[in-house]
């Protein structure tokens, strides 16, 4: 090294850098002024309050026991959760068959890893799917290849939760996109269909599309008709994400300018291509973040279905609380499935913030 | 089209309304194969209308249209073959964010001719060479500079092989350092003969590229004249405002 390298440039000025934080104003920071004091005052409260739900999950919980009666101390019986996870997992699907359902939750898993980079979207993905699921309902129905039947009044636990919230959104995407673009149809009958559709969903609550689904549709069905009550259950949170989506994607379609189309059109391309290869492509990525927020939601109606009698994992869970030899672990059943819930919520969460910082660093600057 | 008509475009008698409200009065122009036509005039003159009715982005309620022969009406198939014929670049360059300079170019051609992947991306390349912007095919048009863009627009519209070009205020959205390189690759359009309708306030490009420009106030056309004549012995009054107006 030279005297010279270390000459700094002409003109090159000593800057003090940013001023570093010092203790005063750590103090100022917690208790500048009155709001910043009584708020720091009430979050102090806050977490001196939550001691005792600390204590009860963790310092005097039982983790492990086989005796049942252990767990009456007054802290968290995380033993009953070990005991009862396969239950709560499974429901009351055969135990001597579960390796299908967990086989088809690694699928569904390998799925969506296997979806995760736009770069892979395309039409022999959407086959793959198609392929996955039929071989999730497969294993699950069973009968063929050896393996015994399992009705779907026997599914349960994780698994049902798993494919209702994954196909009422695979399958209400598709009809959401035909509604969003026929409530924005210059042609009257599409247009008053899609309304009338994506209105009327909206109006009811879930829970009564889920009781017409799961009563008054058998009862309108012609004599020997008949659908499974899983598949009408289905069919009714489909209808429901159909149309919360539609008026997400009307949304993003609204936002593609004019000009869009206008150049489409100047090049000759036929409109349904235009709007297929042009217009939609930028709805979609204008709405992610609204997109997610429907997905989630949709995760979480699935539970829902407890109260048309579907055995998804938070109705396993209730189950699997009613033992008698077990102290009412409700609040523990509870927690276990939340935490499971959160972390298939927080996942598409962040999923979706990765996709859009990802679509808005290469189109826009 | 192997045969040549008379007239590239042949407009006669085109009105338009908006409402109530009359954007385009009687209109007569006919455009000769090769030739280059300026259309300029105040904001609200109906010169963007004018040429947007040329592919029917905008439609008109009288008078007639033909492009190559071909006339302007009802029907679709007449409709897409004018819009085979005729090419245009946009005052907001209206490029598709969500594709890359090379899929901007190629997918229309894909989407409306029908022409394969492979065949299409040559064709982009050469056309994006042409703007002299070929190094930039793999980025996003959010990633260019607004010149930058606007050439792309320029080769997009290049790449579907149009006979006419229709430029509107195509350099009006630019900052001022840029609107040199989109004007460059428009002369050298026209040195190649190119039939071209530019609507700009660019009257130093009207001066040396244009054949005639055309003076438009309130829906109707005010004067049409070769550039010397227009520029040096405007007739109008009206003209010799604009004028006034705009060289400061």
């Amino acid at each position: 090294m030279t005297a010279i390298d270390m000459n700094p440039p002409i003109g090159h000025i000593e800057s003090p850098g940013p001023p570093r934080p010092s203790r005063r104003s750590l103090i100022r920071l917690f208790f500048g002024d009155f709001a910043a004091s009584c708020l720091t005052v009430l979050t102090a409260a806050l977490l001196i309050s939550m001691i005792p739900a600390v204590n009860w999950a963790v310092f005097d919980a039982v983790w492990t026991t086989d005796d049942p009666s252990a767990c009456r101390e007054g802290g968290a019986c995380w033993a009953y959760i070990a005991a009862k996870f396969r239950f709560i997992i499974f429901g009351v699907y055969p135990p001597q068959e579960q390796w299908r359902p967990l086989l088809v939750m690694g699928l569904v898993l390998a799925m969506i890893l296997a979806s995760l980079s736009p770069r892979l979207w395309g039409t022999r993905l959407v086959y793959a799917w198609v392929v996955a699921v039929a071989a999730m309902l497969v294993l699950m129905w069973g009968g063929v290849f050896g393996m015994t039947a399992v009705s779907t009044s026997n599914w349960g636990g994780l698994p049902v939760t798993l494919l209702l919230a994954l196909l009422s959104l695979g399958l209400g995407f598709p009809f959401a996109v035909f509604l969003a673009l026929g409530r924005r149809s210059v042609l009257p009958v599409p247009r008053l269909l899609s309304v009338i559709t994506i209105e009327l969903v909206r109006g009811l609550p879930l829970v009564g599309l889920l009781f017409v689904a799961s009563i008054l549709l058998p009862l309108l069905l012609p004599a020997g008709w008949s659908i499974d009550k899983l598949g009408r259950t289905l069919a009714a949170l489909t209808v429901f994400a159909a149309a919360y989506l539609a008026e997400v994607i009307r949304g993003g379609l609204q936002g593609v300018p004019a000009g869009q189309i206008e150049a489409a059109r100047a090049l000759g391309i036929p409109s349904w291509k235009a709007v297929w290869h042009i217009v939609l492509p930028q709805a979609l990525q204008k709405v992610i973040p609204p997109l997610t927020n429907t997905a989630i939601v949709m995760v979480k109606n699935t539970s829902l279905v407890l109260i048309v009698g579907v055995f998804d994992m938070l109705s396993a869970s209730r189950v699997a609380a009613t033992d008698p030899a077990w102290p009412s672990p409700y609040v523990e059943s509870y927690v276990f499935v939340a935490m499971i819930y959160f972390l298939i919520c927080f996942g598409i969460s962040n999923y979706a913030r990765w996709l859009e910082s990802r679509v808005q660093a290469r189109s826009y600057r | 089209m192997t045969d040549h008509p008379s007239c590239a475009i042949e407009i006669s008698g085109l009105d338009k309304w908006y409402g109530n409200f009359q954007v385009l009065k009687n209109i007569d122009l006919s455009v000769a194969p090769g030739e280059r036509i300026v259309v300029c005039g105040p904001s609200g003159s109906g010169k963007s209308t004018l040429i947007r009715c040329i592919n029917r982005l905008e439609e008109h309620q009288g008078g007639s249209i033909a492009v190559n022969g071909i006339s302007l009406n009802d029907s679709l198939k007449n409709l897409d073959a004018i819009r085979r014929e005729v090419g245009m670049v946009f005052q907001h360059f209206n490029l598709f964010p969500h594709l890359t300079v090379r899929e901007n170019c190629a997918l229309p051609q894909i989407l409306s001719r029908g022409k394969r992947r492979k065949e299409a991306e040559e064709m982009a390349m050469h056309f994006l060479t042409k703007v002299r912007i070929p190094e930039q095919a793999n980025k996003f048009p959010g990633q260019l500079s607004g010149g930058q863009q606007q050439r792309v627009a320029i080769a997009r519209a290049l790449c579907m092989t149009p006979k006419i070009m229709l430029f509107d205020e195509p350099t009006s959205a630019l900052d001022p350092e840029m609107v040199k390189e989109v004007l460059d690759t428009m002369v050298a359009l026209a040195e190649e003969g190119m039939t071209m309708i530019v609507v700009t306030h660019e009257m130093g490009f009207a001066r040396r590229v244009a054949d005639r420009v055309v003076f438009m106030e309130t829906g109707e056309i005010v004067e049409a004249d070769k550039p010397t004549a227009f520029f040096d012995t405007p007739r109008h009054a009206r003209t010799k405002n604009f004028l006034a107006s705009i060289m400061h």
